[in-house]
């Protein structure tokens, strides 16, 4: 199994949306480097002939009739929102100038 | 008399249940001598992040009206409780021990919650938790650790230490934990109560903050067993809000605490759970419960589980696998903390930074740890191996129960370790998991209940008890008749031998 590098790990935190400090790159970089290499003995399995288990338990999808039903308001719904306008939630910028 | 706040504290939920359907105490009496002993010790225990006083006591006035109009009380109508901030509770803070929810106040009940107040239980608060359950010790918690009541110098197990250390210190005769790992076994084991996960989606998980949705599990705590049976059956059940909750009746646990017997069980000693790393006096312990149960009229036979050393490796690997994703939704927009918006940043990096600012070390090292092990080019050699991992659980779980009714193990390898020890050494905090972990992968049911104190340290030891899917009862069987026995054998429950506070 391939070592986890620093830039591996900010590449992570990248694709995570964790913007992490770089005192955290290297902490975690030793770390993960560690328990990498304790839990890779998962893969001693991996030829053998054994199907997977996502879920303990047989997931179906579950279906119910299209009715309105009570809900929260959207006051409520908007009532632990960090910003809102015109009973909306408001963000930053999701689009850049370019 | 009028009941002293001392020994109202010290019933049982079952005998202050009976005590408020008669009369002889009000709830909102029982609501106060609990309040009062919060003030007197929380502030060492640190068992609880938010008391809701008002709450508390106007659910107990609730009670008290109920019965003077002489409506009938359910099984545990007036006791006060101590609920994981892990569960929404509609207007009360719900943090899941974690700074990026801080201060919010959720707009709907968890099923779990609205079942206890159904059934008039007393909602104490909010306790103390490791951040988003992830943890062995509760040290991870945003909010500072809790203490264990046995010894203020150590962990109380994680992550639900609240919830356990509020039943240790006599702050609540109930609590509710989360079990994804052994979070609700561990702190029993540790502060010397009983837990119990149930059997996965026998109680709902809606409103239930998600860890890890394929192995998190809310399940009940108490100082008895009986009084965690009752618990259990008030908030189990199917749930149409929660896609993986099972349609079928509760297993009738409160019948099986009540009729304690393991005359004619075969009952497996797990082969794989000893060793290296296992406490001498944990070993002890756990070979006189044996002994114990061999006495009490149980075949014991030892079973080999080999796939069990491989259990914490796969757990490692889809939690925080599972952790990553469900995460994800600390996104700042919609609720939650959000940093960094100046007006100059893009909505990407107001999240990236929020997450970094609410976000603590453990949870980081998951998110990381998962999204690795989920990338392309890694995820057959970690996550498919770790599933795969997991088929071979079941099958040895499959192949032990078809044996015997139940298995039996230590809880944890070693009993409390001080507080700080294990903090930088993530490998050395998992390793306390490595009991519990197997019955999360498989779905199945485990209780963890005290079977005495380790000689060298003195402190609490738990014996652990694994049942067959939806065959919670066994469970409570067992475990009341090893404690009905223990305690003829202590002439009290372990917990008289813990240290006043």
């Amino acid at each position: 199994m391939p070592g986890i590098t620093r830039e591996e790990v900010a590449h992570l935190a990248r694709l995570a949306r964790l913007e992490l400090k770089d005192e955290e790159l290297d902490h975690f970089a030793g770390q993960l480097d560690d328990i990498l290499g304790a839990v890779a003995r998962v893969s001693e399995v991996a030829d053998q002939d054994v199907p997977p288990t996502s879920h303990p338990l047989p997931l179906t999808n579950v279906m119910r009739a299209d009715e309105v039903r009570p809900s929260l308001t959207p006051e409520q719904a908007l009532s632990g929102a960090p910003a809102q306008e015109q009973r909306r939630f408001k963000v930053p910028q999701i689009l850049g100038e370019d | 008399m009028k009941d002293s706040t001392d020994s109202i504290i010290r019933l049982t939920a079952a005998g202050t249940a009976a005590r408020i359907a008669s009369g002889e105490l009000s709830a909102v009496e029982v609501a106060e001598a609990h309040l009062a002993r919060i003030e007197a010790v929380d502030e060492k225990v640190h068992a609880f992040l938010h008391v809701d006083r008002e709450g508390a006591l106007a659910q107990a006035r609730a009670v008290d009206a109920k019965r003077e109009r002489g409506e009938k009380l359910g099984p545990l109508a007036g006791v006060p409780l101590a609920l994981k901030d892990a569960f929404t509770t509609k207007g009360v803070p719900t943090t899941v021990g974690s700074k990026i929810l801080e201060g919010w106040l959720p707009p709907y009940d968890a099923t779990l919650t609205q079942r206890l107040k159904a059934a008039d239980v007393v909602i104490l608060g909010k306790t103390n938790m490791d951040e988003f359950a992830m943890g062995s010790s509760t040290e991870n918690s945003a909010y500072g650790p809790t203490r264990n009541p046995w010894d203020m110098s150590r962990v109380p197990g994680g992550s639900g230490g609240g919830s356990a250390a509020a039943l240790a210190s006599y702050e609540a005769p109930l609590a509710i934990g989360t079990d994804t790992g052994g979070s609700i076994r561990q702190p029993g084991a540790l502060t010397g109560t009983v837990g119990v996960k149930p059997t996965y989606g026998a109680v709902s998980r809606y409103g239930l903050i998600a860890y890890s949705s394929s192995l998190d599990q809310g399940g009940p705590c108490a100082r008895t067993v009986l009084d965690t049976a009752l618990l259990h059956e008030v908030i189990a059940g199917h749930d149409p809000l929660d896609s993986t909750s099972i349609d079928a009746p509760v297993p009738p646990v409160v019948e099986a605490a009540r009729n304690a017997s393991v005359v004619g069980m075969r009952i497996g000693v797990v082969r794989e759970f000893a060793g290296e790393g296992y406490q001498s006096g944990v070993m002890l312990r756990f070979r006189e419960s044996v002994e114990l149960l061999r006495e009490l009229g149980a075949e014991i036979v030892e079973v080999s589980c080999p796939s069990f050393d491989l259990a914490l490796s796969a757990y490692y690997l889809i939690a925080p696998s599972e952790c990553s994703s469900n995460l994800a939704r600390f996104d700042a927009m919609r609720y939650g903390l959000r940093v960094g918006d100046d007006g100059t940043k893009s909505a990407e990096d107001v999240t990236a930074l929020s997450r970094e600012a609410g976000f603590g070390d453990e949870v980081k090292r998951r998110i990381i740890l998962g999204t690795y092990a989920l990338s392309s080019g890694y995820y057959d050699a970690y996550y498919g191996s770790a599933q795969k991992v997991r088929t071979l659980i079941i099958r040895d779980f499959e192949r032990a129960f078809a044996d015997v009714d139940v298995l039996i193990s230590p809880t944890m390898p070693t009993t409390a370790f001080p507080i700080g020890e294990r903090v930088d050494d993530p490998m050395a905090m998992y390793l306390a998991d490595l009991c519990t972990i197997p019955t999360n992968l498989a779905g199945n049911a485990a209780m963890s209940l005290p079977c005495g104190l380790a000689p060298e340290d003195g402190l609490p030891v738990g014996l652990q008890i694994i049942a067959p899917a939806m065959k919670d009862d066994r469970l409570y069987k067992v475990g009341a008749a090893v404690e009905a026995a223990l305690t003829r054998k202590w002439g009290h429950g372990l917990l008289e031998e813990a240290p006043a506070l």
